[in-house]
């Protein structure tokens, strides 16, 4: 019988494992492979394109398939699959995969595929003589080969265990973990692993211990053989048959754990699905001794594994039947970067830095405060606003200012230009998010702005040291317009029920309020002047805000002049007005409005006059 | 997730529903089989309940099931809780009144009860309706599953002395492949040898039915016995009366719905429906995969089992003996059972606390809780003289990586660094795989910081070396790690 594995094998990985595909060309590399043994990649999920993997430093395309057919049209020297589908699909793929006919080897690596298809793969396999390893396996490894997905870890393993050359000794496990730890074992007592297969971990594997003995009989370059069994099922005895029977001749080291089950009180299921004795014959002290009186060398302990397999080995050597060879050279792999990262060997400066809120833990945080806190503390939209804008959380009162600048902001009827555009864009029919857009446009200096030019002008004037009047006429003087001061129809007798609202607040809540009273003082000499010269809203809430954020203490004069000059103030009315925009689209489109076309009589249509 | 054990109740009301539906093999049937809803209550109590409850729980049965006061009606009550030989343990209540069954199962309602050399509180039984019949009308049946096919075994002298089923039963191998299911004749001759002529047709029907139910919700092994076969004026009836089962549970995604279905409170025949309950995944409760008697799941085991449901990764805790002094956390379904052969070669069977295993790369936060769980359970209870040890141990991973799992283990330290002091808790190490020095280092730090005390190792060092190190004195030639060897 040919090889399974070989320095040629060419293998499709079917399911998303980019971290398995790299492991398995890093280790073509080391073992001075000519070829990648990944062919392709086999995802039904994904769109076909090429995966970028490395092929020593250098990257290579692999070429990434929606269907097996597809796959198997373009590789027909494809005769391994390496199948990480999940438990509910591994079935339905192997299934199909064993409709192929170029496959010879199938690794199944997925835990929990129920007892029935497991056997049902099984038969299926033997029918189309095809070596199924596994289900709920690691996988396996030929040094100098082919290594399957992930078995045999990251290449300081594979070099400490000189994995990327054959020795002489080939072992068939149960246990994937346990199986590197023979690599390990191995590589310190003998010339190192021939093959190593890991049958998983089931009650019914496609292949057993017998199947791999068998062939590892057959396969003349290897020279003792290790058998790890365990506790549950009876494959154990069916190589002790085999012996009997005189089909298998080469030494065999074995051991079988869970010695440690019969002195339980209840039955313990082990880890693995198939470490269970349903009866006395399935015990690993029933089997250690069955092996023993067969002539397979079983060690007293586990532990002592490593002086038996010495034993023989020397044996062996000294006999002629083992002739070691020279070390080859390993060629240097190199490192990836983001596990070099991990380990802390490299470091390079991030493109971006983030200050105010961190996903990546376990819990989202806002400025350091976890998400739950957030809620338990029940800091509301305000002290959101206050952790993500300010990254500190401000004294309650300044918290329910913010929440108070958002409502007062939300809305201010359809007439105003950024509703306009809103409405006017959802009535041709566009999504929220453009409506909502264009309705954010207008905010500028004319719509929206004053709060931030009332802020700068009426703290220039402050920190001027000038008094109310001598601000008025000194902006008088400039033809000014003082912004924040104004409105088309309240007046000191019909006062904006906002702004009182705002001073209501700032003179119950606000240790100081320097800036509101020099406003209000301001708004005493204008409204001396026209009646509705009043300190509108746009005003109130920046002077309230600026007050705000001196009287709380946590900003010093340096942070508050930045924040301003940023456009703070312009953050907090755009974050209130995208309420109102969104309820004008919204209420557009549950009046099924249609496409708005201005009258031409409202228009005064100067065409080619001379202006 | 593997094979587990059902109830018998659950057995049975999955019978009773897919007799009659799981398509069958080989020949069709010539005979319909009954739709009935089966009889069968299930009486839950808590452990200790008062009398009160139990009366609760009786008065409930009664308007649950209707034909429980049936007049001359008579019952068969048993604990319900994957106990072997009830009969021979005294656990059978045969052919009583509903008001005696209500005195038997009354007397030993959440109470404790020993079974063999374990002990346990009765809080599960099933009631049903009692079958009048002759000794010679039981029989045995028993289907089990092994690599090559499913095991038929009949004999047709069933009951509580049946004796060695192995060596007398009529054995019939059904393949894998079932287009290759054997013939009715073939089955009658293997199987049907010893019974009456005009039982065999009716037999055939029913096992071939049984067998398909097996299939079709995924047994793994199934016995009734007995199996009482009555001839009436109505035709031949078949009455398992008792059932022990076990489902392959990883079949649940496959099998889930047609589970629940059969078991819910409409085909169960239910009067009273549970207005109160939750949503459900499916058409009726998820099956119930019951522990072994007197091995309830404790709060941690839940919680962990509750985790290793929602990851690709594995973790598994069974606490064997909760005042133990030895504990583990090992990585790895094969690594964790070396340490517990190591522990028992040494001598310490007795004192293992606990087996358990992580595999598969769970995440920090994954090992973080499990250690936590381990640990929580470890500075439980008084402080020993002798102090107790804990196994941090797992071969050379292949990708599960050291470097986080350990961040996990760390955090978990420091949660409870002063109850491990208090405990007098030494610590061993040994563990390779992906950023294995890091995880050691990582570890050498805290353990330096905390000022717990610690014996590092790396794969230099036996993979379950540490427990002669730390159990039998054994000592080695192998330094700790970051201890570099004298010249």
């Amino acid at each position: 019988m040919t090889e399974l594995f070989h320095r040629k094998t060419r293998a499709f990985v079917y399911g998303m494992q980019m971290r398995a595909c790299q492991s398995m060309l890093d280790f073509d590399n080391l073992c001075g492979r000519e070829t990648p043994s990944v062919a392709g990649i086999i995802y039904p999920f994904g769109s076909a394109k090429s995966a970028k993997l490395y092929w020593g430093t250098t990257e290579t395309l692999i070429p990434q398939y929606q269907e097996v057919s597809k796959a198997v049209e373009a590789h027909p020297e494809v005769d391994v699959v390496v199948n990480f589908a999940s438990s509910r699909s591994a079935y339905s793929s192997t299934m199909e995969l064993l409709e192929f006919p170029q496959f010879r080897a199938i690794a199944i690596i997925a835990e929990g595929v129920p007892e029935r298809r497991a056997r049902e793969i099984m038969l299926k396999a033997k029918e189309k003589n095809v070596v199924i390893i596994g289900p709920a396996t690691v996988g396996g490894i030929k040094p100098g080969c082919f290594k399957i997905g992930n078995t045999g870890g990251m290449m300081d393993n594979i070099v400490a265990s000189k994995l990327y050359r054959p020795g002489s000794v080939a072992y068939v496990s149960k246990s994937g973990g346990m199986s590197n730890e023979l690599n390990n074992i191995i590589a310190q007592t003998t010339n190192g692993v021939y093959e190593g297969v890991a049958i998983g971990g089931d009650r019914y594997p496609g292949t057993t211990f017998i199947d791999h003995i068998l062939r590892y009989q057959a396969d003349p370059k290897a020279k003792i053989i290790v058998l790890l069994g365990e506790v549950g099922g009876v494959e154990e005895y069916r190589v002790i048959e085999a012996i009997k029977a005189g089909t298998i001749t080469k030494p065999i080291v074995a051991w079988c754990i869970g010695t440690v089950a019969g002195k339980f009180k209840t039955e313990v299921q082990f880890g693995h699905a198939g470490s269970m004795a349903n009866s006395q014959l399935e015990t690993a002290a029933s089997k250690n001794k069955a092996m023993a009186d067969a002539g397979i060398l079983v060690p007293k302990t586990f532990e002592e594994i490593p002086e038996v397999l010495s034993e023989i080995y020397q044996k062996l050597l000294k006999s002629g039947e083992i002739v070691e060879t020279a070390e080859p050279e390993i060629p240097k792999i190199p490192l990836d970067y983001n596990w070099a990262r991990q380990l802390g060997l490299v470091r390079k400066p991030a493109n971006f830095v983030s200050t105010i809120s961190d996903d990546r833990g376990s819990e989202l945080s806002y400025a350091g405060m976890p998400i739950s806190e957030v809620f338990q503390q029940d800091i509301g939209i305000g002290g959101v606003v206050s952790l993500l804008w300010f990254r500190r959380l401000l004294p309650k009162y300044c918290l329910e200012f913010l929440e108070m600048v958002i409502m007062l902001t939300a809305d201010h009827g359809p007439a105003v230009s950024g509703a306009m555009n809103t409405i006017i864009t959802t009535r041709a029919g566009k999504d929220l998010i453009s409506s909502l857009v264009s309705g954010l446009l207008t905010i500028g200096p004319r719509f929206g702005g004053a709060l931030d030019d009332s802020a700068r002008e009426f703290s220039n004037a402050f920190s001027k040291g000038w008094s109310p009047r001598e601000f008025v006429d000194t902006m008088r003087k400039q033809n000014k317009l003082i912004p924040g001061i104004g409105h088309k129809v309240k007046s000191r007798n019909n006062p904006d029920l906002r702004v009182e609202i705002v001073k209501e607040f700032v003179k119950k809540n606000f240790p100081e309020s320097k800036m509101i009273n020099y406003a209000i003082t301001v708004e005493d000499v204008t409204t001396s002047k026209k009646d509705n010269l009043i300190l509108n809203v746009d005003g109130a809430v920046s002077c309230a805000f600026i007050d705000m954020m001196h009287s709380c203490g946590a900003f010093s004069d340096e942070e508050i002049k930045e924040y301003l000059a940023n456009g703070v103030l312009n953050g907090l009315f755009t974050l209130g007005r995208t309420i109102g925009f969104i309820g004008h689209h919204l209420d557009q489109k549950r009046l099924k409005s249609g496409l708005y076309r201005h009258p031409w009589d409202d228009i005064t249509y100067l065409v080619g006059e001379k202006l | 997730m593997s094979a587990k054990s059902i109830r018998e109740f659950d057995g049975k009301a999955l019978l009773a529903y897919f007799l009659p539906r799981s398509p069958i093999f080989g020949a069709p049937c010539t005979a319909e089989y009954p739709q009935l809803a089966p009889k069968l209550a299930q009486l839950r109590f808590s452990p200790d309940a008062s009398e009160s409850e139990i009366k609760e729980v009786f008065d409930k049965a009664q308007a649950c099931y209707p034909w429980l006061t049936e007049s001359g009606a008579r019952f068969v009550c048993k604990p319900d809780m994957l106990i072997k030989r009830r009969g021979k343990s005294g656990l059978l209540g045969l052919n009583k009144t509903w008001e005696e069954v209500k005195q038997w199962v009354g007397e030993r309602a959440g109470k404790t009860q020993q079974v063999e050399h374990v002990e346990g509180k009765l809080t599960v039984f099933l009631v049903e309706p009692f079958v009048k019949h002759d000794q010679k009308s039981e029989y045995y049946i028993n289907i089990n599953s092994s690599r090559e096919g499913d095991n038929i075994l009949f004999y047709h002298e069933g009951g509580v002395d049946v004796g060695d089923v192995d060596a007398k039963a009529s054995k019939l191998l059904v393949p894998i492949d079932l287009s290759k299911f054997p013939s009715d004749e073939d089955i009658t001759s293997q199987l049907f040898q010893h019974v009456p002529e005009g039982q065999r047709s009716a037999l055939l029907n029913f096992v071939k039915r049984l067998y398909a139910v097996y299939v079709d919700l995924q047994f793994t092994y199934m016995e009734i016995n007995p199996l009482v076969v009555l001839e009436t004026a109505n035709g031949i009836e078949f009455h398992a009366l008792d059932l022990a089962g076990k489902v392959d549970q990883t079949a649940e995604f496959e099998c889930g719905p047609k589970w629940s279905i059969a078991r819910s409170d409409e085909q169960l025949g239910k009067a009273l429906k549970d207005e109160s309950a939750v949503v459900t995944v499916d058409n009726g409760p998820p099956m119930e995969f019951p522990s072994p008697f007197g091995r309830d799941l404790t709060p941690e085991e839940s919680y962990i089992a509750d985790i290793d449901a929602k990851t690709g990764a594995s973790l598994k805790l069974t606490v064997l003996n909760p005042k133990g002094s030895i504990w583990t956390l090992v990585a790895g379904g094969g690594a964790s059972v070396v340490y517990a052969d190591a522990i028992a070669s040494a001598g310490y069977a007795d004192d293992l606390a606990n087996y358990g295993e992580y595999s598969g790369a769970p995440n920090e936060a994954q090992t973080y809780a499990y250690a936590k769980t381990v640990l929580n359970l470890m500075v439980r209870g008084d402080v020993y003289p002798n102090g107790k040890v804990l196994f941090i141990g797992g071969g050379i991973a292949n990708f599960t990586s050291v470097g986080s799992t350990f961040k996990g283990i760390i955090r978990a330290f420091r949660d409870t660094k002063d109850e491990i002091l208090k405990h007098k808790i030494r610590i061993y190490v040994r563990r390779g795989g992906p950023s294995w020095q890091e995880g050691l280092r990582l570890l050498t730090d805290a353990g330096n910081e905390l000022k717990l005390p610690m014996e590092i190792y790396g794969p230099e060092m036996h993979v379950s070396g540490i427990v002669p190190l730390a159990l039998s004195g054994k000592k080695f030639d192998i330094k700790p790690f970051g201890v570099t060897p004298s010249a």
